[in-house]
């Protein structure tokens, strides 16, 4: 009991900070989880897409700087951004990794890993390898300072409000989606049964040509957001993918609110950690993962299927 | 007719054999006693040209293109043109290792550069004595290479760790005495750790009593310091150290930055010069930052103004931007190869030397860096100056300078031969402070 009158407050700070940092990762493993839900293919370039939207968001928004519009279009920049590079790469990627669909596991893993490295070399063939951050979108919101101890600790709105503003609307867009509309119907149809859904008349392949897309898109959008906060290197897309993988294993593979409520476990569970046993920050998420994935192997959401032969 | 042997017997047709294969190893030896003059001098580099290192592997492959293209248009060495090939130490240690063996058994190099990685120059040490090709490590920072180990082919031409970290906290104890607390936000991995150690070894050793509030540790490559940010601006240390460089050091200077976290604690900073140019003014003035060497292009007094300035302009004029630290290291490699080179071939007369004589040359040599100059020890390892300042913002540069720049002389700040740093900064005394060179100031 003594503890928490001693250390609430500090928990309180680090719930801040476990929520911006849950919402950027929920932002790139759920486009991951959706993707996987569709083609039952782990897709490893899915780091590309958060790298290579963190770049494109970059160059956007310093274009658009450089040509003297207006403060509010560098927010434009990071969703523009990210349309554009879930257009450009979701369809002819999409397309690709269809083709392995029924192939063996290794063989996908390989084709995505393939294909990963091809978009690293593209990124720097682009970008170069000196590091870019785009942080207009963060300097135009300022700070808020939040009382601590008598201290007032400043926070970014941009990381207080932005980044857990837009994974909740991402998650409500995307929850509503899959439940009350057409195609998210047919999605989760595609996703339970694709030959039983094909069946039923549905165009699967639209499904996942589609869906593919808007994974991409949310990952290139998780790092055009990021763009305003972190700077972007070489490599950036390996470390995203590796956390992306844990959130979607722990979830539960095709899990959506999972991916959610993991990211924010996982979120939480860092930022209590640098706070109190700073020690486990690099391997809490995984000693999450490794913890839930022991006692329930489907994941926290995950269903039991049926194998089929 | 045979011949008697040592208790055996050879006929005519084995003692013929036998001449035989002793004149072919005798004139092998021969050959490499009196090695020819080769149609080109090949030199294998390794460095990072892909993942988050490329930020100092890619500069430093720059300027070794630039270098050699100069040297080349000069002559060369001793009449040799100088061919580079380039090695990338991204995909690790163990690819590393068979890259070395590659350019070593199937390339021919004459001489290595090798490497950024500190595993892979300890990897490395002992291959260049196994292959007997001379090597350079021209950029890794452990300190644990020549303090564990002996080369005959393996010389260090920079600093190491020891005297990169002691000298940022020698400036620190001299423009900020009185600290009570410290935290340290340091990556992950080998270098962060063993700086942090190194830190605070002597931090320990010269100003007992100082509390560390908070060690922290971020993994490599991390993208937010949010959190670690918090902790601090929650904690107020008067000083935060961190080694960090490249995208995590601008991701978390930007990010104390904006949260204020600079007006709260003094940060010393002790690779920093080579994310000033990325930061820009983002990074407060009041910091101490460091420079892994003597290495800055306003260097306050350079031993070779012209020589500083030519370079600077130079690759500034190709590539957009001024030199960083692992510029000057390569230069340093490819000095101290023209060097070495010209001191060999002078000890055999006007002869062009083999791989042993080469390496040879090596140890005891002393030549010129861009700044100053750097001799190598008996040990291997190179004695190099260390530049310390406070960053300040001029209406010249886009990006913080240095100014109160101190230049620590090489000797006094390196672990002496044959002793451990750890040991070894458990003996130094606040004394050393007080025979620091004066700063200088940064003269717009």
């Amino acid at each position: 009991m003594s503890w928490f009158s001693d250390n609430g407050l500090l928990l309180g700070l680090a719930t801040l900070d476990g929520l911006s940092y849950a919402a950027a990762i929920f932002m790139v493993a759920v486009g991951l989880n959706l993707i996987f839900g569709v083609l039952r293919v782990l897709n490893i370039a899915h780091g590309s897409f958060y790298a290579i939207g963190g770049y494109s968001a970059a160059s956007l928004g310093l274009m658009f700087a450089a040509r003297g519009l207006p403060a509010w279009a560098a927010f434009a920049a990071l969703a523009i951004a990210a349309a554009i590079v879930g257009v450009l790469l979701g369809p002819p990627i999409a397309r690709l990794l269809r083709r392995t669909q029924h192939q063996e596991p290794v063989l996908q893993l390989l084709v995505t890993f393939g294909l990963f490295m091809i978009l690293e070399d593209l990124q720097k063939l682009i970008w170069g390898v000196q590091p870019i951050v785009f942080d207009r979108p963060l300097k135009l919101l300022g700070n808020v300072d939040v009382p601590f101890a008598g201290d007032l600790i400043p926070f970014t709105r941009y990381q207080l409000f932005v980044l857990p503003g837009i994974a909740i609307v991402t998650l409500v867009a995307l929850a509503w989606t899959l439940r009350r509309t057409l195609f998210g119907r047919m999605l989760v149809a595609v996703t339970v049964d694709r030959e039983a859904a094909i069946s039923q008349g549905i165009d699967a392949d639209r499904i996942t040509m589609v869906t593919f897309t808007i994974g991409t898109a949310l990952a290139a959008l998780g790092g055009a957001l990021s763009s305003a906060t972190a700077s972007l290197v070489p490599g950036v897309g390996a470390q995203t993918i590796v956390l992306s993988f844990a959130v979607v294993a722990t979830a539960g593979l095709g899990q959506v609110e999972g991916a959610a409520i993991t990211a924010l476990l996982i979120g939480l569970g860092r930022s209590t950690a640098i706070y109190f046993a700073p020690e486990l920050e690099v391997v809490i998420p995984y000693l999450i993962m490794v913890g839930v994935l022991l006692i329930r192997p489907q994941g926290l959401f995950g269903v039991i299927e049926t194998r089929r032969i | 007719m045979a011949f008697e042997c040592i208790g055996s017997t050879l006929t005519r047709r084995e003692a013929f054999a036998a001449m035989g294969v002793g004149a072919l190893v005798l004139s092998g030896r021969l050959a490499q006693a009196q090695a020819a003059r080769p149609s080109e001098l090949r030199v294998g580099i390794a460095t990072y040209l892909s993942g988050p290192a490329s930020v100092f592997g890619v500069p430093g492959k720059q300027a070794a293109e630039l270098l050699i293209e100069e040297l080349n248009a000069a002559g060369g060495i001793a009449g040799v043109k100088v061919r580079p090939i380039f090695v990338d130490e991204g995909p690790g240690v163990d690819h590393f290792v068979g890259e070395y063996r590659r350019l070593v058994q199937s390339e021919n190099v004459n001489i290595l550069f090798s490497a950024i990685s500190s595993a892979d120059c300890l990897a490395c040490a002992p291959l260049a004595d196994e292959l007997k090709r001379p090597t350079l490590l021209w950029d890794c920072g452990t300190q644990r290479i020549f303090e564990e180990g002996k080369y005959e082919y393996a010389y260090r031409t920079q600093a190491n760790a020891t005297p990169e970290i002691l000298a940022p906290l020698l400036y620190l104890l001299r423009v900020k005495p009185d600290f009570k607390t410290v935290a340290v936000v340091n990556q992950d991995y080998a270098w962060g750790r063993d700086s942090w150690s190194l830190f605070k070894t002597g931090l320990e050793t010269l100003l007992p009593g100082v509390k560390v509030v908070a060690e922290l540790f971020p993994k490599f490559g991390a993208t937010d310091f949010s959190t670690e940010v918090t902790r601090l601006l929650a904690l107020r240390p008067d000083v935060v150290l961190s080694t960090s460089w490249g995208g995590d050091l601008d991701t978390f200077i930007r990010q104390s930055a904006d949260r204020n976290l600079f007006e709260r604690s003094t940060f010393v900073l002790p690779l920093a010069e080579s994310s000033l140019q990325r930061v820009g003014k983002a990074l407060p003035a009041g910091h101490i930052v460091g420079a892994r060497g003597d290495h800055w292009f306003l260097h306050p007094s350079p031993k070779d103004p012209a020589l500083l300035k030519r370079f600077t302009d130079s690759y500034q004029a190709r590539f957009g931007a001024y030199p960083i630290y692992p510029c000057h290291h390569m230069a340093q490699a490819v000095f101290a190869m023209k060097a070495g080179y010209e001191k060999a071939i002078a000890a055999k007369g006007g002869a062009w030397p083999n791989d042993a004589e080469l390496a040879a040359a090596f140890r005891g040599l002393e030549f010129p860096s861009l700044t100053a100059s750097v001799k190598i020890r008996e040990d291997g390892q190179g004695l190099e100056n260390q530049i310390v300042g406070t960053t300040f913002h001029s209406d010249k540069y886009p990006f913080p300078v240095m100014t109160d720049m101190v230049v620590f002389e090489a000797a006094k700040i390196t672990t002496p031969v044959g002793q451990k740093s750890v040991d070894w900064l458990k003996t130094l005394t606040p004394e050393v402070i007080k025979t620091l060179p004066a700063p200088v100031a940064f003269k717009g």
